[in-house]
């Protein structure tokens, strides 16, 4: 079926944003890279006194925020 | 109590003021009629951007947030820390699925996750399911506010001898929140978490400066911490995390973010936004509050490192840990300020309690009211229905707080994120795919539920001495089949096992050639926006083939 065929009452002409972008695949890097035990389960190297452990996972929430700003930049509808 | 004049002073001026803004709230934004669920309910669906961020921030990181997260890292170490991966992931997941949510039920009107499960599989049975599902598990999760409020008062010595007099200042609290959120419905809380989020900054900023300059730096607190641990007989505390836990930690935090976005309340706070803009800039936006959270929660380590012990817990013998950071506040800010951060505490219970106890009151009104009781309602008797069914829930939650043991107000919570998680096939996939077919569902339901709640049987507390719904972490020795010291978190677990069940049923139903329901939503309804219009009434029953993948063919 295709995207023209709409079917709803009322349903207006305007062509919508899809979110079917392959920027949306970025998401998935904050979704895993958090959990990874791995990559951050160290007390060295310290960073001001805080272990790995615990400034590097707050440094992923960085990670976070920059890779939806991104996605969201990129897919917004233009006008 | 006579020294801890001034915090309760404090503590209760600033609640007062709060609950005048919560009174104040209903001629905020104030609608034509507010006399419809949408208004009472949802605000309007008129959220902007800031309006939102407070909201929503408001709405998922609660009093627990506060208090039992840095008490977990105070009694088990690194194991708590799982908040802040889990709070890093929700917001990703809410920006791909939550957003279509939020089309889907700006298109048909849709106030509840069981209203869109309704029409999507055009099943009530399984509509009923996931409501009785979203208020069984919000439940436990407003006591939990509870717990937070209580920890805080106890800190003051507001205490009693009776389990009456111990229970009467919350009581009173939540029969003013109840009030206001009964007047004003989501406008209060949406009002009222400026002013709660604003406090919760400022003590948060002033804790993590001025705290580690009294306790020696951040290393020394650390190292305080890791000492505490080696002394321990517990071999999986410490401030990194063990062989043994770290699945525990990745399936928790993993499970816990996919329960949370699954979470009525979170829903809610949702569908109040205005546009999908609006929703997918607070996804970048609210993540602040997470680096807040894993700052909180590090005040467990500072706790240690400043030798605080924490208060009697309510049976004799035991100690509550929810009182660590209540306890670190009252030893080294000056009385005025501790009660600031007290208020900052309570009335982040509040926020909370009140988005949950519209949501759950919602849930009632829309998939249990309206579909089994009364038909024809209109949405003035729908938003009536509503607003009593929120006393009720409070009345459920105080309850809960009064007759249980405090103590388990963090697996509460967990065992609500199990129960929460069962919902994932039919509301989260059902965003992307129809595939499933509705008895599928409904069995993978049975068998999660049913797995879920025997796996929590299973785990037993040694700290609290039970033998039964000790905590989330599942030791995998109790299959008979593995060999392993690991543990992980049970909602994961039944939910894997839910799909699974889901999935098969929905092949062999298939093969049976047994009817399934139809899909009242169409595939451009997945990315509807702002004023696009409603669909008016109920569309008629399509035909089942056509809407095996709501996603719309990629542009090119």
């Amino acid at each position: 079926m295709s995207d023209q065929e709409v079917r709803a009452e009322g349903a207006p002409a305007v062509a919508r944003a899809k979110d079917k972008s392959p920027w949306n695949w970025l998401l998935f890097l904050p979704i895993v890279v958090p959990l990874l035990t791995p990559l951050f389960n160290h007390d060295s190297p310290r960073v001001a006194g805080f272990p790995m452990f615990y400034w590097l996972q707050l440094l992923f929430i960085v990670l976070g925020v920059s890779t939806t700003t991104v996605v969201y930049q990129m897919t917004k509808k233009r006008r | 109590m006579g020294d801890h004049v001034t915090e309760i002073v404090v503590f209760a001026f600033l609640f007062l003021l709060v609950s005048g803004i919560g009174f104040f709230a209903a001629r905020w934004r104030a609608p034509n009629d507010m006399g419809h669920l949408d208004e009472w309910g949802l605000g309007g669906r008129s959220f902007g951007g800031w309006v939102t961020w407070f909201l929503v921030g408001g709405d998922l990181y609660t009093a627990y947030t506060f208090v039992a997260v840095p008490a977990l890292l105070f009694g088990a170490g690194a194991a708590g820390f799982f908040a802040v991966p889990y709070t890093i992931i929700i917001y990703p997941l809410v920006f791909l699925v939550l957003v279509r949510l939020w089309s889907v039920s700006h298109r048909h009107g849709f106030v509840t996750p069981a209203d869109f499960v309704r029409s999507r599989f055009q099943s009530p049975t399984l509509a009923l399911l996931i409501a009785i599902t979203g208020i069984v598990a919000t439940m436990p999760y407003i006591a939990l506010q509870l717990v937070g409020i209580e920890a805080v008062l106890k800190t003051m010595g507001v205490t009693g001898d009776s389990a009456v007099a111990r229970h009467l200042p919350i009581i009173i609290a939540f029969a003013i929140l109840a009030a206001y959120t009964y007047q004003s419905g989501l406008r209060a809380p949406a009002l009222i978490a400026f002013v709660k989020d604003t406090l919760i900054y400022i003590v948060i900023l002033v804790a993590i400066i001025y705290l580690p300059y009294k306790l020696g730096g951040w290393g020394s607190i650390f190292d305080a911490a890791q000492k505490k641990f080696d002394g321990t007989p517990n071999p999986n505390d410490g401030i990194v995390l063990t062989a043994a836990n770290q699945w525990q930690y990745i399936t928790l935090a993993l499970g816990s973010a996919l329960a949370l976005f699954l979470y009525p309340h979170s829903i809610t706070g949702v569908l109040a936004g205005r546009n999908r803009d609006v929703i997918k800039r607070n996804m970048s936006a609210l993540p602040a509050y997470s680096l807040l959270l894993g700052l909180i929660a590090l005040l467990g380590f500072m706790a240690i490192a400043a030798g605080v012990k924490p208060l009697p817990g309510a049976k004799a013998g035991s100690t509550d840990s929810n009182t660590v950071v209540p306890l670190l506040f009252d030893l080294h800010f000056p009385a005025w300020f501790a009660g600031v951060a007290f208020a900052a505490i309570g009335i982040g219970a509040l926020v909370p309690a009140a988005i949950m106890s519209i949501a759950a009151a919602n849930l009632f009104t829309r998939n249990i009211y309206k579909e089994y009781l009364k038909r024809d309602a209109t949405p003035a008797q729908e938003a009536s229905v509503s607003k009593i069914a929120s006393l009720v829930v409070k009345v459920g939650a105080v309850a809960c707080i009064v007759f249980l043991d405090p103590q388990f107000s963090i697996d509460l919570q967990l065992i609500g994120g199990v129960i929460i998680l069962q919902t994932l096939p039919a509301v989260a996939l059902g965003i992307y795919t129809r595939w499933f077919h509705r008895g599928g569902l409904i069995a993978g339901w049975v068998a999660g539920m049913g797995l879920g709640t025997w796996m929590l049987y299973q785990i037993p507390n040694a700290a609290t001495g039970r033998q039964h719904f000790g905590g989330s972490a599942f030791p995998l020795e109790k299959f008979a089949f593995i060999d392993s010291k690991t543990t992980v978190y049970v909602g994961l677990v039944a939910v894997a096992v839910n799909l699974a069940v889901a999935a098969l049923v929905t092949l062999a139903l298939r093969a049976g050639k047994v009817p399934d329901g139809g899909d009242d939503t169409n595939p451009d309804d997945y990315f509807a926006d702002e004023g696009d219009p409603r669909v008016s009434v109920p569309a008629q029953p399509t035909s089942t083939d056509s809407d095996l993948d709501p996603a719309p063919s990629p542009k090119v």
